[in-house]
């Protein structure tokens, strides 16, 4: 069963339109990475997903009913939004326990998820004193406490050094390879890209690109030849289907060994026969470029 | 539901502020008592009959009325400031039982504690005062009387910090129609002024505590009336919380 089902999903804020008619599917068994710039929107549509949020439009289905509608949400969804978001007050053990009793979850999966995400040692701790490397562990237990088949993230890996990004990425995919559905935001391409199996892409709230990683890659990857000479000209005239530039050409028609046994043919010399591979991170940007919110 | 009382009960003793404002209750409340009985015990004076003696043991009441409210906007705006609200609603979203909940708790937290605390500064002012005529019935009325006002005082201030989500607006409010206004109100001109003065928060829910009439009300009717008020509160809290995004 599809896990979230978004259908023409609205939000407004007085003038703003933070989500515009947006629809979708997160499907169990992977990663759907949720992307777009800084004010995209995943923020809102993640709230709008889990109930905290009214849309001004459309609706949103979790397991295939509204999120308010589930009995025991947390051991169908788990949800990790703002790290942050936990009274400072409360030790981390209480805080989880809390959470695990409003859902009848047994008090013993508390020391079990705190042992996953690696807090054991400070469960008694005041939660207020967490780093943020801390915090977002904690954030994951919460989610992770009711067993659920659905999880959304929200910039999980937002503050996070190297060893956590690493650490958190690792349990995204064996989250998946379980067979749940994971649905995670990002900003950044380059974090997406060595996670998701599938992509959604917004900008301003709308969709921009629901496609897989793979077909992502390979629509961005249409590379160029990047070919320099001192006779350039020459070389243009040559290739025939080359752009060409001050100081160099572009081909995007040939291989570079075509290029070259061609040139190699006319005795030109070359300086340079390089191909040229945009990065994802690139082909991200020429897609999100028209629907950033700050430009600079 | 019965899950849910559950977590808020874990949540509400897990915090300092509940042990704060619960240990300054019962410190107000007993702490009042032996000050006005001692002084009063100083003085000098023909021992008080049992009534005044009563009173001056829980005149206490007036002050940790606002320690109790102060838990009760704790025990809402808590969550909606740190955004702990979300992880609530995740777990329980349904608005109203989450509530619910935490008004159930809230009471009977608070009944017990304001029950023990009052209990505590009638035996400690009339073991100081030692009244002529000891009246078992007379001090457990006034007793009960007192943990009923504290509790609705509490209750109002949950109302409030669901209505106004913001801690010290929350705590503003509070004062104001505890405190502040219901004095003010007592300053009203006329007949009109008179009638909504005694009906004006606690100026009506007071009465319980003393056991007398203020001519409009008495005590049973003026708890009553002084329950409206909360009701109020807290249906304007919950129509919100119900719109309202989290
Ligand atoms: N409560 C709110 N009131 C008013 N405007 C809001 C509110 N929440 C979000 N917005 C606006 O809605 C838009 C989308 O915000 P949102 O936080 O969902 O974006 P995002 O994709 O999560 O961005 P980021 O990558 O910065 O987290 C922004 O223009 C934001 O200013
Ligand atoms: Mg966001």
């Amino acid at each position: 069963m599809t896990a979230i089902r978004a259908t023409n999903l609205c939000k407004r804020y007085g003038r703003t339109l933070a989500v515009a008619d947006l629809s979708f599917d997160v499907e169990p068994g992977r990663v759907t990475g949720f992307l777009g710039p800084n004010g995209a929107g995943k923020s809102t549509t993640m709230r709008m997903i889990l109930g905290l949020d009214r849309p001004s439009g459309g609706s949103a289905l979790v397991a295939g009913r509204p999120y308010a509608e589930l009995r025991h949400p947390l051991r169908t969804v788990g949800a990790l939004l703002d790290a942050k978001a936990v009274h400072g007050g409360r030790s981390a053990r209480d805080h989880l326990l809390a959470i695990a009793q409003s859902n009848g979850i047994p008090a013993s999966r508390v020391a079990e998820v705190l042992e996953t995400v690696g807090l054991r040692e400070v469960a008694r701790r005041r939660a207020g004193g967490f780093s943020l490397g801390m915090s977002q562990r904690l954030g994951i237990a919460a989610a992770l406490l009711g067993d659920p088949e659905i999880l959304i993230f929200d910039e999980p890996v937002n503050g996070l050094d190297p060893d956590g990004i690493l650490w958190i990425r690792t349990l995204i995919r064996r989250l998946a390879a379980e067979g749940r559905a994971v649905f995670v935001s990002s900003h950044l391409m380059s974090e997406m890209a060595q996670t998701a199996d599938h992509l959604i892409v917004i900008g301003r709230g709308r969709l921009i690109a629901d496609t897989s990683v793979e077909e992502f890659i390979g629509r961005s990857s249409q590379g160029y030849v990047r070919v320099r000479s001192p006779r350039l000209a020459e070389v243009a005239e040559l290739v025939q289907v080359g752009d060409l530039h001050p100081d160099h050409l572009r081909v995007t028609a040939m291989s570079p060994l075509e290029i070259g046994a061609l040139t190699a043919r006319a005795g030109i010399p070359l300086e340079e026969l390089t191909f040229v591979r945009p990065s994802l991170e690139a082909a991200y940007m020429e897609l999100t470029k028209d629907s950033l919110e700050f430009t600079s | 539901m019965i899950d849910i009382l559950r977590s808020e009960w874990t949540k509400i003793r897990s915090v300092r502020s509940t042990v704060w404002t619960l240990a300054v209750t019962a410190l107000l409340m007993v702490g009042v008592a032996v000050l006005l009985a001692a002084a009063y015990k100083g003085s000098g004076d023909d021992p008080a009959p049992v009534r005044e003696a009563l009173m001056m043991s829980l005149a206490g009441a007036q002050l940790a009325a606002l320690s109790m409210a102060t838990l009760g906007v704790l025990v809402i705006s808590g969550e909606y400031r740190t955004g702990g609200i979300r992880t609530s609603l995740l777990a329980v979203p349904r608005r109203m039982r989450l509530l619910t909940a935490k008004i159930v708790v809230f009471l009977a937290v608070s009944l017990v504690v304001c029950a023990l605390a009052s209990a505590g500064a009638a035996a400690a002012g009339l073991a100081i005062l030692r009244p002529p005529s000891a009246e078992a019935g007379e001090a457990v009325r006034a007793v009960l009387g007192v943990t009923l006002y504290l509790t609705a005082c509490g209750l109002f201030g949950l109302g409030l910090g669901t209505l106004v989500r913001h801690t010290a607006g929350a705590l503003v409010s509070a004062i104001a129609l505890i405190l502040v206004l219901p004095t003010l109100a007592t300053q009203l001109p006329g007949d009109w002024g008179r009638a909504v003065a005694d009906h004006f928060t606690t100026n009506a829910g007071r009465l319980i505590v003393s056991g007398q009439d203020n001519g409009a009300l008495g005590p049973w009717s003026g708890f009553a009336v002084y329950l409206a008020w909360i009701a109020a509160a807290l249906v304007a809290g919950a129509v919100l919380m119900h719109r309202r995004d989290a």
